[in-house]
């Protein structure tokens, strides 16, 4: 495994696009970046950009009005990336999947490499998830 | 020769600062962590971020200035690295020249001015708002941070020279010990919080105001140049202060270098606290607190230095 690919792993910034979720998602990520469950520790931290970021942890359906801007974000984003499909909704339409608004789910649109189901899921589960990616990963 | 000499220097200084730049930036990172009852991050997590930066793909903006973009971290580099090497041979090789004060106070404006340069050939929206506030913040910091440093001066005799300071300090005891000492090393350690960018005055890369402000563009090892800089200027700019204020002892020996790192460490750990236990400001309150009370109490200070207090 080559130095880069080892740095990386450690020192993943995350950077959170809402893809038309209904927010309960994107209050369990916040959860996760609060003091009790230390992302820290594991060189994560939240991106102020997409520029910046080398995960993009995307929450909900993609519906119409955001195809255009999840693409965007996803192609602003410097590669090698992540991108994390956080709930059951970016997963697979979850709930919403008969919706008239529904463009998504997110593989649909931009290449996905781990799916956190859960509707939302916890933020355990979120850490969980993509700590096992990181030992998958080569 | 020579050319190449200063030149093999240079490199080899670049690297030992950005070493220690990243070493301390995690002390400073941890601390953080533990003041907020973390665990905090592994001693090597500023080392991972420059080397993944360094693998990442870089990103130049379409509607910019292409070659400032690409040319204005590197500048902010060079700038911080030849601060340090200043000061490394004031302390350690006792050399120096008359002025090489007036010389480090224009060095250190100029990785404030790479962050303008860089987020103005940008051409984001946010990025100019940012830049916009770091122009404000390094107008409103440098009034105080230079009473900060008349002090010193005035009291080592009028003179220029980092080593005149060294000397009246080791002989006469440090400048902190007096009560325009005080005055001064307050201000100029509030004052350098503006100028290495944290907390308080940190609202140039606001990240949940302006999406990270003049760097919003930037990515790839161009950031991690940014990130260098700022980790070299939290070697450069308490060192500098220990100079001014705390004695500054000769790390020729062992012991003297102990006791230097010591030193530094101890003013690290206050602007650390400082950090931690302060919310950012907004750009009119920085700008009045800057040139109302803290250039009242520094011109306060001067003086009291004048008549020897
Ligand atoms: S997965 Fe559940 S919580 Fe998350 S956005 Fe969808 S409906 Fe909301």
């Amino acid at each position: 495994m080559s130095l880069k690919l080892k740095a990386l792993k450690k020192s993943l910034w995350v950077y959170h696009v809402s893809g038309g979720s209904c927010n309960n998602c994107d209050i369990e990520i916040l959860d996760l970046l609060t003091p009790r469950f230390d992302v820290e520790r594991f060189g994560i931290i939240l991106a102020a950009s997409p520029r910046h970021a080398d995960v993009l942890l995307c929450t909900g359906i993609v519906n119409k009005k955001c195809v255009e801007r999840v693409k965007e974000v996803y192609q602003q984003t410097p590669k090698p990336c992540v991108v994390v499909a956080v709930g059951t909704c970016s997963c697979s339409g979850g709930i919403f999947r008969d919706g008239y608004q529904m463009a998504g789910p997110l593989d649909k649109i931009i290449p996905v490499d781990v799916y956190i189901p859960g509707c939302p899921p916890k933020p355990e589960s979120i850490i969980a998830g993509i700590v096992k990616f990181l030992k998958e990963l080569k | 020769m020579n050319m190449i000499y200063i030149f093999g220097f240079f490199i080899l200084s670049f690297f030992v600062l950005s070493i220690i730049g990243l070493f301390v930036s995690w002390i400073d990172r941890k601390l953080t962590a533990r003041i907020q009852w973390r665990v905090g991050p592994p001693w090597y997590q500023n080392f991972a971020d420059i080397i993944k930066l360094s693998g990442k793909e870089v990103l130049i903006s379409e509607n910019g200035n292409k070659f400032m973009f690409v040319f204005a971290p590197i500048l902010g580099v060079i700038s911080a690295t030849i601060c340090g090497t200043v000061i490394f041979f004031v302390l350690k090789k006792n050399f120096g020249f008359g002025g090489d004060l007036i010389l480090l106070v224009y060095l250190l404006i100029i990785p404030s001015l790479s962050i303008i340069l860089g987020g103005s050939s940008s051409g984001n929206v946010l990025a100019s708002v940012g830049i916009s506030r770091e122009l404000k913040l390094l107008l409103s910091y440098e009034l105080p941070f230079i009473c900060g440093i008349i002090i010193p001066a005035i009291k080592s005799g009028s003179t220029t020279s980092l080593i005149e300071i060294i000397k009246h300090q080791q002989i006469y005891g440090s400048n902190i010990f007096s009560l325009s000492g005080i005055i001064g090393f307050i201000i100029i350690l509030i004052s350098s919080c503006g100028k290495v960018g944290v907390v308080p005055f940190d609202l140039a890369e606001a990240e949940t105001e302006i999406a990270g402000g003049a760097l919003i563009e930037y990515s790839g090892i161009l950031l991690g140049f940014y990130k260098l800089a700022k980790s070299i200027l939290f070697v450069v700019v308490p060192s500098f202060i220990v100079i001014l204020y705390l004695g500054g002892s000769a790390i020729n020996s062992f012991s003297g270098f102990l006791i230097f790192v010591v030193k530094y460490l101890i003013v690290l750990i206050l602007i650390t606290l400082i950090r931690n236990t302060n919310p950012r400001l907004r750009i009119d309150q920085v700008f009045k607190f800057f040139w109302g009370w803290l250039t009242l109490i520094g011109i306060l200070g001067i003086l009291f230095t004048l008549s020897g207090v």
